[in-house]
């Protein structure tokens, strides 16, 4: 085992000896001045988790994160310096997770938490520009593509993600109704909000996002969900900037 | 004509602070004695949104350091290509006046520990860390400073003093120094040794930056005083001192005041570069 692979092998395992060779000024076995980086990993892996996961931390109360992300940390600790990015595994971990099973919208709300940050950090796009949706003929309209904005992302739940996102906000919230809902994280300028979609908007917007026509998308929706509403989808794409460009081959 | 000429080249030596985003508007409005900041690298590889648009707009007024955390220049692996492009493209993009990163290790295999990681100072790890140097210098395509580390123990291996090994580095690798004195102060305290004696063995004309930052009291097993670089706190007065004490060496630089877990108000922390302006001046 090579030098580096000893001293990182203690570090996220209390149970683990102090590794041999570290010593005091005075050559010393070096006991807990080991547990410095011990401590140090530990606290900073769970403060970078805390920041990540605000809904999940409000869920469950300060107590209940710091032990469940202290077994999350040494379980999966991160895989790359960019920890803006660190608790990817968070939500299929909570979903495993026998005590917190009876808190079945967790993992969704780890979900939510890991979207809102994505789209956070998520490159900047001009606003979208309407007016070829005004412009193009019917047909071309049909046949016409559209890109999601780099910051929008979209989340499925069979829970009230939504209600329960709106609950933990603010004090004077309604509780949330025992519904499905999908959800639109989009960005304005640069805060992400989470949006509750209505019926098949969900599918309407992953299938545009796959490159599929505007007409098709419609009847792939529409087949799927009979009470799906292009009009209400459409209106709420444009009012919160989900949308980054229509192409038509024809409209350059 | 095109205003695309670096405005901040070198860092000033005046006071500068590590920036945190809730200070905001609160620095742009009245920076007091504060001249440039220091930002994470790490924090700034995002695609795009508020992090980005504020760096974009701090640049503007202020002389911008990037010191990376992730870099694993003490590693005993590879560094990681990806993680360095990354560095290169931010780099390239906000040009700032300085780059820095740590004399440590914090991936291994595939794991980063999110902590700076103490190495052995050996002839093997000297040629493997002024390799790394050399390297990210070369991707960089430009001179890089590096930091001495907060010491809590020591290896039973090491053959070289720090300030040996730090000084055959920049002779090796063309690197300067950033000279953090808190760290020289608790490293200094947890193994015994004079703080000063430190300074006036460390190669003070390499130094390109300083740190100060508040630290934590502890002790170890035998109830020896052991101190942890916690930049959490204001920073004490025998780390002023010895600030003076290393500025009568280097004269005036570049001094960056850390501030990093429950950060205070915009005064507070303005007072403290406050102080730093003082350590310059005086």
């Amino acid at each position: 085992m090579t030098s580096q692979s000893r001293f990182r092998a203690g570090l996220l395992d209390p149970a683990q000896p102090v590794p041999d060779g570290l010593c005091d000024g005075g050559g010393r076995p070096a006991g807990r001045r080991y547990d410095v980086y011990r401590n140090n990993v530990a606290v900073s892996l769970i403060e970078a988790m805390k920041t990540a996961f605000p809904l999940v931390l409000k869920l469950i109360g300060t107590q209940n994160f710091d032990r469940l992300a202290g077994i999350y940390v040494r379980d999966h600790p991160p895989s790359s310096p960019l920890m803006m990015f660190y608790g990817a595994r968070f939500p299929d971990f909570l979903e495993g997770f026998a005590p917190l099973a009876h808190i079945g919208y967790l993992s969704d709300a780890a979900r939510l938490d890991i979207a809102l940050r994505q789209s956070y950090h998520a490159a900047d796009a001009a606003p979208f520009d309407p007016e070829p949706l005004q412009k193009f003929s019917s047909e071309a309209l049909l046949e016409a593509t559209i890109r999601l904005a780099p910051s929008t992302r979209i989340l499925r739940s069979c829970w009230p993600l939504h209600d329960i996102w709106v609950f933990n906000q603010s004090t004077d919230a309604e509780k949330p109704r025992s519904i499905s809902q999908d959800i639109l994280v989009t960005r304005v300028g640069f805060d992400p909000i989470p949006h509750a979609l209505p019926v098949g908007g969900a599918l309407w917007l992953e299938t545009l996002a796959s490159g599929v026509s505007f007409g098709e998308a419609h009847d792939i929706a529409l087949a799927a969900h009979t009470d799906f509403d292009l009009a209400t989808c459409l209106t709420l794409a444009l009012s919160t900037q989900a949308l980054a460009a229509i192409n038509h081959k024809d409209h350059r | 004509m095109l205003d695309t000429s670096p405005r901040f080249e070198p860092l000033p030596s005046a006071p500068g602070v590590g920036y945190k985003p809730q200070h905001f508007q609160d620095l742009l409005d009245a920076p007091g004695p504060v001249a440039w900041i220091e930002v994470h690298a790490e924090n700034y590889m995002g695609d795009g949104g508020r992090p980005l648009a504020q760096l974009a707009t701090l640049s503007e007024q202020f002389a911008i350091s990037i010191h990376g955390v992730g870099l694993s220049i003490g590693g005993e692996a590879a560094l990681d290509i990806d993680h360095l492009s990354r560095l290169k493209k931010l780099c390239d993009w906000i040009k700032p006046a300085s780059f820095s990163e740590h004399l440590a290790w914090s991936t291994h295999g595939a794991e980063f520990m999110n902590d700076l990681l103490p190495l052995p100072y050996t002839p093997a790890t000297l040629d493997r860390v002024a390799a790394h140097i050399n390297q990210v210098q070369d991707t960089l395509g430009r001179q890089m400073l590096l930091e001495n580390p907060s010491s809590y123990l020591t290896f039973a291996q090491s053959t070289l003093s720090e300030t040996d090994f730090l000084f055959e580095l920049t002779q090796r690798t063309s690197c300067g120094l950033l000279l953090d004195v808190n760290n020289v102060f608790i490293s200094s305290t947890n193994l015994g040794l004079s703080p000063q004696a430190y300074i006036d063995a460390y190669p003070t004309n390499k130094v390109g930056e300083m740190h100060v930052g508040g630290h934590d009291e502890d002790h170890d097993d035998r109830g020896a005083p052991l101190l942890i670089d916690s930049h959490g706190k204001p920073v004490v007065d025998p780390v002023w001192a010895l600030l003076d004490y290393a500025l009568a060496q280097t004269g005036p630089k570049p001094v960056l005041v850390e501030w990093d877990n429950d950060v205070p108000d915009w005064p507070t922390l303005r007072a403290e570069a406050l102080r730093a302006a003082h350590a310059l001046t005086s």
